[in-house]
C-alpha cells in the first residue's frame, strides 16, 4: 500500500517538475492587450469580422492586423473600448442593421406552386426559382432565422422574415445567407423603408401581391428628396430620407413602413403590439 | 419467383400501373396550333436561333444553330411561320427562350438526303449525321449522343447495352417502341455498335414485358445482338446498375461507364438514329406515354417537339378530376410542372396526371432508424445520414458520406415509414456541393 503512494507520488512529482521546466522553456508570450481585447469584445464569437471566433480578432487586433471598426455586433461603445486599449483614434461607422424588404407573407403574397420539400430557403429557390411567384420576395422558410447568431430573427405565422432593430447586430450573416436578396443592410438610425425587393412593373407586381411596391411614384411625389424610384421599385435615398416618413400613408399599397410605428404584422418583436398603423388605415 | 433474372443489389418494387397503356399503339399525335420550341433541348448550351419571327420554315429545317461542342442544333418539327422568338415556360421550371411556330397544316417537309445511304458511311461520317439530326439520349439525361458515342480512342468500348428496361412506373413509351418498331431499334443499335467498334451489344428489358422481349428477340438474333431479360426492379434502368446486372461490371466512384469499356444508350435514341439517318429527317419527334388517373383515357403517342402538354391531354380526353400535379418523367424521378402550358422536349418521355386524392402527404416524422433506405439505395449510400447533414447545412460532412454518388432515384423517399423528405434533402446537398466546387 504505502509502496504504491510512494512510486505513484514519485512519478506524479518527476512529471511536475517536467512539465513545470516545459512550460518556462516553452512559454509563448502574450500580448497583455491580446487579453484586454478579447475581454472587451462581445464574446458571440459570431464570425461577423471574418476572423476565425473574438479570440483570433483579438490577436490580429494587437499585431496591428484588424480594423477596430470590423466588429459590428460590438457597436459603438466596444469600437471606442478598442481603440482605447490599442491607443488608436476610433473611427466607428454609421450602425447598419439588416432589413427584411418585403412583408408579402402567404396572405399577401401568392405563390406559384406547393413546396413540399424540407425548410430551407435555398432548398426551396433551386425549384424553378422557388415557389413564390414574386421572383424577390421573402419565401418564410427561416434559413435567415438560423444562421443569425443573435436571435434577431423570427418568421411570422403567416412565413415572413422579421428582423428585430434592437437585437440586430449588423453582422451580415443573414444577408449572406439568403437566397432572394431580399435582406439589406440600412442605416440604424433609419425607420422608414420601403418593403418590397420586386422589381416587376406595377401591373406584374398587383397579380402576385397585395402590399408590392407598384411604382406609382406618389411617395416620390409627396418627399422627392426621400425617395429614388429606379427599375420599377421605390427605395427610401437614406442620406436625405429625414422627410421619408411623410410618404407612409400615402402609398396605396402600404409598402411603406415607418417601423417607429410597429413591426410587420404577426411578429412579435416590440412587444407584439404589431398591428401596424399603415395596415390598420387601409 | 421461378426463375432468377439478372438484377443489382438494392432497389425496390413500386406498383407498376404500366396496364393502362401497356396494350394501347403508339398513335400519331395531331399538330396543335403553336410549337414552343425551346433552344435548350438536352443538357449543355443552348442552340442559338437562327430564324426570325415572320420567317416561314420547312418541317426539319435548322432553327437553331449548335453552340460548342456539348450542344447539338434544333430543327422546327413541322412547316409554318415563325411568330416569336422569346422566353417561354419550360419543363425545368425556368423561362427559357423559344421559337413560336404556327404551323401551316401541310407538313412539308425540307430537302432530304434521299436514299438510304447508311451502310457507306465511315465512323466518322456516321457520328457527323448524328450531330447533325440533333440526336441527344432520349432516356430522360439528354446528353447529345455524338459526344457520348465519341470516347477517347484508349478507352475502347467491347459492350454496347441498349437500355429497355423502362423501370419506372406508368411510362410504356419504349415498351411500344420494342413491340412495335423492334427493327428500327435494332437498326440503330446497329450504327452505334459500328462508331464504336463493339463487339458485344446487349439488349436489356424488364421480365414484365414479355411482347416486347420476343418482339426484340427476333429482331435482335438476325443481326447477332442479345437481349437480355432482366429482374423488374426500380431502377434497373439506372445506367450504372444496369451496367452491372447486364456485365457484373462496376462503375468505380467518379468514373464514367467507359472507363470500363461499357456504353448505355436508350431503346429510343437508337429508333431516333435509325430513322434520322435512313429518312435525313432530325429529332423532331417522340414517343411520350400520357399516364396517370387524371387524364380520361391513357395513351402512347408519337409527338412533334413543341407541342403544349395541354394539347396532348386534350388529344387523351382531358383530365379527369380534380388535376392536383403534373409531373414530366415517371412518378420516381419525373419532374413536377407548374402547368400544361410546357412543351414536349427530348426529356419528355411521359406526362403523368395526378389527382388530388392521388397524393400520399404524410406527415414527417423521426427517423426510426430502420434502415430501409440503406437497404434500398442502389448507390449503397446511407440516405439517413448524408439527409441530416444536409439539414444542418454540413456539406462537408455530406460530402464525405458521398452525398455525390447518389443518382437521385427517390428509392429512398419512397420507402421511409417516416416520410422524410431524403432525396430532397441530398438533392440540395448535392447543389450546395456544386456550387461550393465552382467557387473555387
Ligand atoms: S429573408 Fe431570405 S433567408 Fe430569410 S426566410 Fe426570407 S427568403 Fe428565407
Ligand atoms: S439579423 Fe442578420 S445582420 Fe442582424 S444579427 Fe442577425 S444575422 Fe446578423
Ligand atoms: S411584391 Fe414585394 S412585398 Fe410582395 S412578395 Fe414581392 S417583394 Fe414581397
Ligand atoms: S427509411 Fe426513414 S426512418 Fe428508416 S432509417 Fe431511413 S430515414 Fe430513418
Amino acid at each position: 500500500m504505502l509502496a504504491a503512494i510512494l512510486s505513484l507520488g514519485g512519478i506524479g512529482l518527476i512529471a511536475a517538475i517536467i512539465l513545470g521546466l516545459a512550460a518556462k522553456k516553452f512559454a509563448v508570450e502574450v500580448d497583455p492587450r491580446e487579453l484586454a481585447l478579447l475581454d472587451a469584445l462581445p464574446g458571440a464569437n459570431c464570425g461577423a469580422c471574418g476572423y476565425p471566433g473574438c479570440s483570433g480578432f483579438a490577436r490580429a487586433l494587437a499585431e496591428g492586423r484588424a480594423d477596430p471598426a470590423d466588429c459590428t455586433p460590438g457597436g459603438k461603445e466596444t469600437v471606442a473600448e478598442i481603440a482605447r486599449i490599442l491607443g488608436v483614434a476610433a473611427t466607428s461607422p454609421e450602425p447598419r442593421i439588416a432589413v427584411v424588404l418585403c412583408q408579402g407573407d402567404r396572405n399577401r403574397a401568392a405563390d406559384k406552386y406547393r413546396y413540399l420539400g424540407i425548410e430551407d430557403c435555398n432548398a426551396a429557390q433551386k425549384l424553378a426559382e422557388g415557389p413564390k411567384q414574386c421572383p424577390g420576395g421573402c419565401l418564410g422558410l427561416g434559413s435567415c432565422r438560423r444562421v443569425c447568431p443573435f436571435g434577431a430573427i423570427e418568421i411570422t405565422p403567416a412565413g415572413l422574415a422579421v428582423i428585430s432593430r434592437e437585437l440586430c447586430t449588423g453582422c451580415t450573416k443573414c444577408v449572406a445567407v439568403c437566397p432572394r436578396e431580399v435582406i439589406r443592410m440600412t442605416p440604424a438610425a433609419a425607420e422608414v423603408h420601403v418593403l418590397c425587393n420586386s422589381h416587376d412593373k406595377g401591373a406584374v407586381v398587383r397579380k402576385y401581391c397585395s402590399i408590392g411596391c407598384i411604382a406609382c411614384h406618389i411617395c416620390h411625389k409627396a418627399a422627392p428628396q426621400a425617395y429614388v424610384i429606379e427599375d420599377f421599385l421605390a427605395r427610401v435615398d437614406y442620406a436625405q430620407g429625414a422627410a421619408a416618413a411623410a410618404a407612409v400613408d400615402k402609398c396605396p399599397t402600404k409598402c411603406i413602413r415607418d417601423f417607429a410605428r410597429g413591426y410587420p404584422e404577426g411578429c412579435t418583436f416590440g412587444g407584439g403590439a404589431c398591428a401596424a398603423p399603415s395596415d390598420v388605415a387601409a | 419467383m421461378t426463375k432468377k433474372y439478372k438484377t443489382f443489389r438494392g432497389g425496390l418494387h413500386p406498383p407498376e400501373n404500366k396496364a393502362g397503356s401497356a396494350h394501347k399503339p403508339i398513335e400519331d399525335c395531331p399538330l396543335p396550333a403553336e410549337l414552343v420550341i425551346p433552344l435548350s433541348l438536352h443538357v449543355g448550351v443552348p442552340a442559338e436561333v437562327c430564324v426570325a419571327p415572320g420567317e416561314q420554315v420547312l418541317k426539319g429545317q435548322m432553327i437553331g444553330r449548335a453552340r460548342g461542342l456539348v450542344s447539338v442544333p434544333v430543327h422546327a418539327s413541322t412547316s409554318g411561320e415563325v411568330i416569336a422568338v422569346e422566353p417561354r415556360p419550360h419543363p425545368s421550371g425556368k423561362v427559357l427562350e423559344a421559337v413560336v411556330l404556327r404551323p401551316d397544316g401541310a407538313d412539308t417537309p425540307c430537302d432530304r438526303v434521299g436514299e438510304d445511304q447508311v451502310h457507306d458511311w465511315s465512323a466518322t461520317e456516321l457520328l457527323e449525321r448524328i450531330r447533325e439530326a440533333g440526336i441527344v439520349g432520349l432516356g430522360g439525361a439528354t446528353f447529345p449522343a455524338h459526344i457520348k458515342l465519341s470516347p477517347p480512342p484508349q478507352k475502347p468500348i467491347d459492350v454496347l447495352i441498349i437500355n429497355g428496361a423502362e423501370c419506372e412506373p406508368y411510362l410504356t413509351a419504349d415498351h411500344r417502341l420494342m413491340v412495335e418498331q423492334a427493327e428500327q431499334v435494332v437498326r440503330g443499335s446497329d450504327i452505334f455498335r459500328r462508331v464504336l467498334g463493339a463487339k458485344r451489344v446487349c439488349v436489356g428489358i424488364e421480365s414484365n414485358k414479355p411482347d416486347a422481349i420476343q418482339a426484340m428477340r427476333r429482331a435482335c438474333t438476325a443481326a447477332g445482338m442479345e437481349v437480355v431479360v432482366l429482374a423488374t426492379k426500380y431502377p434497373q434502368g439506372a445506367e450504372k446498375q444496369l451496367i452491372f446486372a447486364l456485365t457484373g461490371r462496376e462503375v468505380p466512384r467518379g468514373a464514367l461507364p467507359m472507363d470500363i469499356g461499357a456504353l448505355v444508350q436508350n431503346v429510343g435514341t437508337a429508333a431516333a438514329t435509325a430513322e434520322a439517318l435512313s429518312s435525313g429527317m432530325p429529332l423532331i419527334e417522340r414517343v411520350v406515354t400520357v399516364a396517370g388517373p387524371g387524364v380520361a383515357e391513357a395513351k402512347n403517342l408519337r409527338v412533334r417537339i413543341g407541342t403544349p402538354l395541354a394539347h396532348l391531354v386534350d388529344y387523351c380526353g382531358g383530365i379527369r378530376g380534380n388535376l392536383a400535379k403534373v409531373l414530366v418523367g415517371g412518378p420516381m424521378m419525373g419532374a413536377a410542372q407548374l402547368g400544361l402550358d410546357v412543351p414536349v422536349v427530348p426529356a419528355t418521355s411521359g406526362v403523368l396526371l395526378l389527382r388530388e386524392e392521388d397524393l400520399v402527404l404524410r406527415p414527417e416524422g423521426p427517423c426510426i432508424r430502420c434502415g430501409r433506405c440503406v437497404q434500398v439505395c442502389p448507390s449503397r449510400l446511407c440516405p439517413t445520414t448524408i439527409a441530416a447533414y444536409a439539414r444542418l447545412g454540413r456539406m462537408d460532412e455530406a460530402k464525405d458520406y458521398n452525398a455525390m454518388d447518389c443518382i437521385e432515384c427517390g428509392s429512398c423517399s419512397y420507402t421511409c415509414p417516416s416520410a422524410i423528405p431524403l432525396v430532397q434533402s441530398i438533392r440540395h446537398a448535392k447543389a450546395s456541393i456544386l456550387a461550393q466546387r465552382k467557387k473555387h
